[in-house]
């Protein structure tokens, strides 16, 4: 197994109340430091509900965002320094909104081109052969290059979202929510298209995703997030089937499903905590059943062997 | 449509656009026009009326021809106010492009310069100006065109900083762009009409500013003159000889109105908002213009609707979003209605009550009864008085949904006192009693709360207690749970389940999402392209589809449990309602379709379970286990 | 709320000082030796060596600034040379009439332009829509000066109706009527144009809030139109309207120079334009720096104003 993508400490801290001088009026953890190791041709899947610091964290792979700490390193390389086009060629992204992420003022063979004229310094013939091969490879007829972002439906943009992150010839893809603009029966789609691509062409994905049992099906492991941090890690057919840390089997419980009765798994009526006014310790302790005086004091750390928990009374003590 | 043919629709517009031609081709040939020379005075003849030997329009009070000088004067000022109107336009947004695109400090130094700027009244800036570089028509130019600057940048700024943080942008970060390119190729291009539209809009102000400072005799210097200093001249000879003024100001009126009817159709022809007629207020009830005989009430069900047909008029295009819908809810029930985007659910949710946005909704044919009442036909006055007190609404995404500049104990307490007259003190402690109901903690102190200061799923929470105030028959939620995360949706669900029990709630529920109905509803009606395809008992349809849409829809959705999976996806898109298929909607895309499907228009026919497919997956009248259901 | 005010007062120092630095730059770009382009050819040496004092021309410009600035502070705004009295003196007398103008005119337009705006909307493409759109075009179109010169045809010489000119008649009483008989010609003339410009913007800042979901869940509830329009959508529809009016009152301000001029109007916009005809640049820098100050402390008012309608501006 060689490591695709590898995270160190990986952490982001916002400023907020931002002033020309002077330091900002407080700051906010959306990242906390996080170790990841993806194997290469694996599917990473993270979950975690809004405000989790999913985003950031799949921003900050690409050079979106510049990490306030930590490394990354691909293909066993490190990359630190924030520059997008640098990163390109080697890790790309497929945007949650395919609609906004298309340029409305260009056809969809300029923004085709862009990635091969900037990244790969193509002439015009290779860069025209290399666009209808990728069309080919997504399913997409290239009479819909000399169409405007606008004439497109939600499943065909996303397609062409992710034409655009292969012309790339990047390795690894980070889908931050890639499906969940679309229909269930355009979902499907995509996400076998998804599928598809990766056993071709050999790539690495990280699965971004709210949607638990998206991320089951896409995934070979799976990594939840709960305000900022790994929870809890492991293979994706155990981590929601026997979940280590009460946060997912919170989550686990919530998903609506076929079959299973209507209860509130949460007796209380509690949500995340104020990321500016932080908890002391374990940030889910407020909404866990199992809380303990340990869990007040101590941030838990991710511990155990193939399924990993970051917390000090996790629900099977083995594994 | 281009934007040359959309500018010509506008009727004002291209009245404006033709007297300026007008005004800009006689400006043009001024010079070849035999004129009198517009500067030489002849005091003999001073002050001659209109019409007179030799001066059409007379002649000012040093005698020299007022025509003459009125067409000078119009090249000058249009020369002066484009000139001004381009580079504070220019100047303005390249300002405005480069603090919203880099942010940050850049962004906020920029920014600060311009709001001292702005701090100005413009006039004291341009006067300042004019003062230290001496009174002049270029002063005057450089003057306001300074003072202009701030405006572009501030509007500029604000579109930029939208654009910029559009997820092509980073995109083309990704794709390898550095950001002169990306200001140059991606921002730009979408600012430009916004730019147009700027200018368009400001250049007849810019026309009347420089004018204005002519007036006061710190523009153009004599003998030129514009029709500022023109009309500055003429003042005092007002009362006497009013022509001399009424000419050059006649002009300057006529010039800025044509040039801002102009300025409002490229504004309408750029302005996507406009295009599509977004900018359309919605009237106080749906437009009700039915053809065809209205259907009357029948069966016991609280609320149903007969073949609703509710229809969206945009140009030219009809789209049927609603093609004859028909469903029906008991006391106490809770149906579901299940569909993917553009079906037709939420459409079904808003017709009822006349909240469909009307333009461009019409609902073209039906009926909808409420205890045998066609709320169709009904007058707005009785439909407003059933609205929120019989049949409430819970809608989806609870921060756009609540007034955001009054307090949720407010809101709540207009909802119970536009029903009922009761006194301040008791509706505060009904809304109290409300929010207790929500289980909403610290109710008390919540009251006084904004939308804004409470989280998801508390807001929604304060939507559904909005919904119980006047103790409703029927309530109709609108995917009150799609804008929220997993673990707040289960509240919420379980909360509607526990409130429906306890007060015997007619619930119409719709959603995308096939574990909410199933844990939530007892019976649910699918939709495919604005018709309803199959209905029956939550259980029976969930576990025996019965049509080829409901049973592939069901198997293209993961699950949670089934570990990882290939999905069954349907192929191709659902139809476009201003283009439905002959006969059966889903016939493109299904499997079993033959060549019936496509012709004729297929009934929905069943008992309890209906179906509307030729080839039904399951029989759905000999199916023992559904027949049972029906029964009971 | 107190904190907010003080807080926003505090953040005006730093405009109140970057207007200082604006004009002085702006006055140091008068060409060739200051004193003789201030005073002109014809100055005698006694005034140009005079000005040479005041303005303390052999120093260097910061030095001159912060002399200039902390003259201000101490309420020396200098002397004017052509009036031959402090320029402080004379704006104070000058503004007092430029506020009564100004502010009958801003109460005007915004009472005038948000009802036009609000009616538009709610009843858009109808009659009075039309009527409305149609007058705010030709309100914005006409320039005010010739409006005003027309009132004057109209209304003075013609009907006699209102003086043509002037605050106070030359003899006789100071009534409060007799002031609005003067104020009604030039304050209507003054407000037509910023009437426009707010009933248009409010128009469309009503049909976009109108559209607003929040406005669905009111009619949901059944709540009377009436209460939708009013109550529902002006509010929030005041949000984009109350920092416009804050713009309009510079506009209005701006205006009012015009109609100084037109009607005799003893206002500081006279007083200025006269003042630069005259080269008296001590009286136009100080005139300037003061209008403006003022108009920095209305703005706080408008930010006040908007941080109480809306809460989600945080205080």
């Amino acid at each position: 197994m060689t490591v695709a993508l590898k995270l160190e400490e990986l952490s982001k801290t916002f400023a907020v109340g931002k002033r020309l001088f002077g330091p900002p009026k407080g700051r906010v953890h959306a990242v906390h430091p996080v170790t990841l190791e993806i194997a290469s041709g694996e599917t990473l899947g993270i979950v975690g509900e809004s405000g989790c610091g999913k985003s950031t964290l799949a921003r900050m792979l690409v050079g979106l965002l510049e990490p306030s700490g930590g490394h990354i390193e691909i293909d066993g390389e490190p990359l630190d320094n924030a520059d997008p086009a640098v990163f390109g060629k080697r890790i790309q992204y497929v945007f949650q909104d395919p609609i906004s992420s298309l340029n409305p003022r260009k056809t969809i063979r300029q923004i085709m081109e862009v990635p091969l004229k900037r990244l790969h310094r193509m002439d015009k013939a290779q860069r025209a052969a290399r666009i209808s091969e990728i069309f080919s490879q997504v399913n997409l007829r290239e009479e819909f290059l000399d169409r405007y972002p606008h004439e497109f439906s939600g499943g065909q943009a996303q397609r062409i979202g992710i034409a655009r992150a292969l012309a790339a010839e990047a390795r690894i893809l980070i889908l931050d929510e890639p499906v969940s603009a679309l229909d269930v029966s355009v979902q499907a789609q995509v996400l076998n298209l998804l599928a598809d691509l990766k056993a071709r062409l050999g790539l690495t994905y990280l699965f971004i995703s709210h949607d638990l049992a998206v991320v089951e099906a896409v995934s070979d492991r799976v990594a939840v997030l709960y305000f900022g941090s790994v929870v809890e890690l492991g293979r994706a057919e155990e981590v929601f089937a026997h979940p280590r840390h009460p946060y997912t089997r919170l989550l686990a419980d919530s998903a609506p499903v076929v079959g299973r009765a209507l209860t509130a798994p949460e007796g209380r009526e509690t949500e995340l905590p104020d990321p500016l006014n932080p908890p002391r310790g374990c940030a889910f302790r407020a909404r866990c059943p199992n809380a303990g005086p340990r869990c007040a004091g101590e941030v838990p750390m991710l511990d155990g062997r193939s399924q990993q928990a970051a917390c000090f009374h996790p629900l099977h003590p083995g594994a | 449509m281009s934007f040359l043919a959309l500018l010509a629709r506008n009727r004002l517009a291209l009245a404006g656009l033709v007297v300026m031609a007008l005004v800009v081709a006689l400006a043009l040939v001024t010079p070849l026009l035999p004129l009198a020379d517009p500067d030489v005075t002849d005091t003999g003849n001073r002050f001659l009326p209109p019409f007179s030997e030799g001066a059409l329009l007379g002649t000012d009070h040093l005698g020299r021809d007022l025509l003459s000088r009125l067409l000078w004067g119009t090249r000058l000022s249009l020369a002066v106010g484009f000139a001004a109107a381009v580079i504070a336009a220019v100047l303005g947004a390249a300002v405005g492009i480069v603090a919203g695109y880099y942010g940050g400090r850049v962004d906020n130094l920029i920014m600060r310069g311009v709001d001292m700027l702005m701090a100005f009244p413009y006039i004291l800036l341009a006067l300042a100006i004019v003062a230290a570089l001496g009174p002049g028509l270029l002063n005057a130019l450089i003057a306001v065109a300074a003072v202009n600057i701030p405006f572009f940048a501030r509007n500029i700024r604000g579109i930029t900083v939208g654009i910029a943080h559009k997820e092509f942008v980073d995109a083309a970060k990704l794709a390898g762009m550095g950001d002169g390119r990306i200001i140059l190729s991606e921002v730009l291009p979408n600012v430009i009409p916004v730019i147009v539209i700027a200018m368009s809009t400001t250049v007849g102000w810019m026309i009347l500013e420089t004018a204005g400072l002519s007036f006061l005799g710190l523009g153009s210097q004599p003998p030129q003159a514009d029709l500022g200093s023109m009309l500055g001249e003429a003042r005092s000879a007002l009362i006497t000889n009013p022509h001399t003024s009424v000419v050059p100001g006649m002009m300057i009126l006529v010039i800025v109105m044509a040039i801002n009817l102009l300025g409002d159709g490229v504004r309408d022809a750029l302005d996507p908002r406009l295009r599509s007629g977004a900018l359309s207020r919605p009237m106080a009830a749906t437009m009700v213009r039915r053809e065809g005989p209205v259907p009357q009430p029948e069966g016991e069900a609280l609320l149903a609707l007969r073949e609703l047909r509710t229809e969206f008029h945009v140009k030219q295009r009809v789209y049927r979003a609603l093609g004859g819908v028909s469903l029906g809810v008991r006391p106490g029930e809770c149906l579901g209605i299940i569909g993917e985007s553009g079906s037709g659910k939420s459409v079904t949710a808003l017709s009822v009550m006349g909240l469909v946005a009307s333009p461009p909704g019409v609902i073209a044919g039906g009926a909808v009864h409420y205890r045998g009442e066609d709320l169709v036909g009904a007058t707005y006055e009785r439909l407003r008085s059933l609205r929120g007190r019989e049949i409430a609404y819970i809608f989806q995404d609870p921060l756009a949904t609540l007034h955001p500049l009054y307090t949720v104990g407010d809101q709540l307490a207009e909802a119970i006192r536009v029903h009922r007259g009761v006194s301040r003190g008791e509706a505060r402690s009904r809304t109290l009693a409300l929010l207790r109901d929500v289980r909403i903690p610290n109710a008390e102190s919540r009251l006084d709360s904004y939308p804004h200061e409470m989280s998801g799923g508390m807001r929604q929470r304060v939507g559904i207690a909005m919904a119980l105030a006047n103790d409703p028959q029927v309530i109709i939620a609108d995917e009150p749970t799609t804008a929220l995360d997993v673990t707040v949706q289960a509240q919420i669900l379980s909360l509607l389940d526990t409130l429906r029990r306890e007060k015997g709630l007619a619930i119409v529920f719709i959603t995308h999402d096939f574990g909410v109905v199933a844990q939530l509803c007892d019976r649910v009606a699918v939709m495919y392209a604005g018709r309803i395809v199959e209905e029956g008992p939550t259980q029976a349809v969930l576990e025996t589809p019965a049509h080829p849409y409901t049973r592939r829809l069901i198997a293209c959705v993961p699950e949670l449990g089934e570990g990882k999976r290939v999905l069954h996806a349907i192929p191709g898109l659902p139809p476009a309602v201003d283009a439905l298929p002959p006969g059966c909607a889903f016939a493109p895309r299904c499997d079993k379709a033959a060549e019936a499907c496509r012709e004729g228009d297929v009934a929905l026919h069943g008992g309890a379970r209906k179906v509307r497919c030729l080839f039904p997956e399951t029989a759905p009248e000999t199916d023992p286990e559904t027949a049972a259901e029906a029964a009971q | 709320m107190g904190s907010y005010i003080l807080k926003r007062l505090v953040s005006a120092i730093p405009v109140l000082l970057g207007i200082t630095v604006i004009v002085f730059a702006i006055m140091a770009l008068i060409p060739g030796d200051p004193a003789t382009a201030i005073l002109g050819s014809y100055a005698t040496p006694e005034n140009v060596e005079k000005l040479n004092r005041d303005l303390g021309l052999d120093k260097p410009a910061v030095q001159r600034y912060a002399i200039w600035l902390w003259n201000m502070v101490q309420g020396d705004f200098g002397r004017s040379f052509s009036l031959n009295r402090p320029v402080l003196d004379e704006v104070l007398d000058r503004f007092g009439a430029t506020l009564v103008l100004a502010g009958t005119s801003f109460v005007l337009c915004s009472v005038v332009g948000v009802a036009a705006g609000v009616v538009s909307a709610a009843r858009q493409y109808g009659a009075a829509d039309r009527g409305i759109t149609f007058a705010v075009l030709l309100g914005i179109s006409i320039p005010s000066f010739f409006l005003g010169m027309m009132m004057i045809l109209l209304f003075a010489v013609r009907l006699r109706w209102f003086p043509a000119s002037g605050m106070w008649p030359i003899y006789g009483d100071r009534h409060l009527w007799v002031l609005l008989r003067h104020l009604t010609m030039p304050a209507l003339a003054l407000a037509v144009v910023a009437t426009g410009v707010v009933a248009r913007l409010a128009r469309s800042a009503m049909l976009e809030v109108l559209r607003q979901d929040y406005i669905r869940t009111a009619r949901a509830k059944g709540v009377p139109e009436r209460g939708v329009i009013w109550r529902h959508a002006l509010r929030a529809a005041m949000v984009s309207i109350i920092p416009v009016l804050g713009i309009q009152a510079g506009f209005v301000l701006s205006g009012a120079v015009y109609i100084e001029m037109v009607f005799q109007w003893p206002g500081v916009g006279r007083m200025l334009v006269d003042a630069i005809l005259k080269r008296d640049i001590l009286l136009v820098q100080g005139g300037v720096v003061f209008v403006a100050a003022c108009y920095v402390l209305f703005n706080i008012v408008v930010d006040v104003a908007q941080s109480l309608l809306d809460p989600r501006i945080k205080t």
